[in-house]
């Protein structure tokens, strides 16, 4: 089961929609409540830093065997810290961002804590692509 | 207790899901940075927060909050109202202050 998204870079208005699409997807396979939770929260996270930060991309989120497994990619400007940038309260967030509740630099130590795995492949100049697995 | 007792004792105003009342509430949680929310925030909580923008739905939702209660007269836009409506997120509103409002809960749930 396999299902892609679009995510604009433009729209903040219908920033989280890949994620609350994937949240019902998951509650239909009967997938327990508690990993339901985790899954979104880390995907709406991933979600919000493509938008905010990648300039917008592209998200495919998958059920396998013993786990959920979903990667966002864009092509923005890349990460050159990675290890900073996993730092809590590390942000790089504009003004406009930070009104509109992010930029707490609260999202990728977020997406660690609900996941059980996650790797960030990033270049600077090039793009971004985070890939999420929680175990079922 | 459920929503509609909370809303009853603290003279709260409904802004979306009204007919999600029935929902029970566990604990609280105060906040404004959503990232912040999302990382400490339990499923059943009262969400008192003064943030009003369109994320605090999706927000809500995701964590499972049993509601959001927005302080200080705080006025969501009519678009944040409509996705509320459509994910069955309750909005709650009060004149009152985040501390006031915590308080009260307090009084009435312990
Ligand atoms: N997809 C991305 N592309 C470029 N930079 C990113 C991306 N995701 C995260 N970052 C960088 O990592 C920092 C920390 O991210 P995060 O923990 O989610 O905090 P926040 O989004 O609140 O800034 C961001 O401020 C940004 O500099
Ligand atoms: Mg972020």
């Amino acid at each position: 089961m396999l299902k892609h998204y679009d995510i604009s870079g433009t729209d903040f208005s219908v920033a989280g929609e890949a994620s609350s699409n994937f949240k019902v997807v998951l509650k239909k396979l009967g997938i327990s409540p508690d990993i339901v939770r985790r899954v979104s929260i880390a995907m709406y996270e991933a979600e919000i830093n493509t938008v905010v930060h990648g300039g917008g991309g592209e998200c495919d989120a998958e059920v396998l065997d013993g786990c959920v497994k979903i990667v966002f990619k864009d092509d923005g400007p890349g990460i050159e810290n990675v290890e900073l940038a996993m730092q809590e309260g590390y942000s790089t967030a504009s003004d406009t961002v930070r009104e509109l509740g992010f930029g707490a630099g609260m999202g990728l130590p977020n997406i660690k804590k609900y996941t059980d795995d996650m790797k960030i492949e990033t270049q600077v100049g090039v793009g971004t692509k985070i890939t999420l697995i929680v175990n079922l | 207790m459920k929503v509609s007792e909370l809303a009853a004792a603290l003279d709260l105003k409904y802004v979306s899901g009204a007919q999600a009342q029935d929902r029970e509430i566990s604990g609280c949680y105060i906040g404004d940075l959503l990232s912040w929310v999302m990382g400490r925030a339990l499923g059943g909580n009262v969400w008192i927060t003064i943030m009003s923008n369109i994320n605090i739905v999706a927000v809500a939702s995701l964590t499972e909050a049993a509601c959001v209660l927005l302080a200080e007269n705080v006025v969501p836009d009519e678009n944040v109202i409509k996705k509320a409506e459509m994910q069955d997120v309750i909005i709650l509103s009060s004149g009152k202050t985040a501390y006031e409002l915590a308080v009260k809960l307090y009084d009435i749930t312990k």
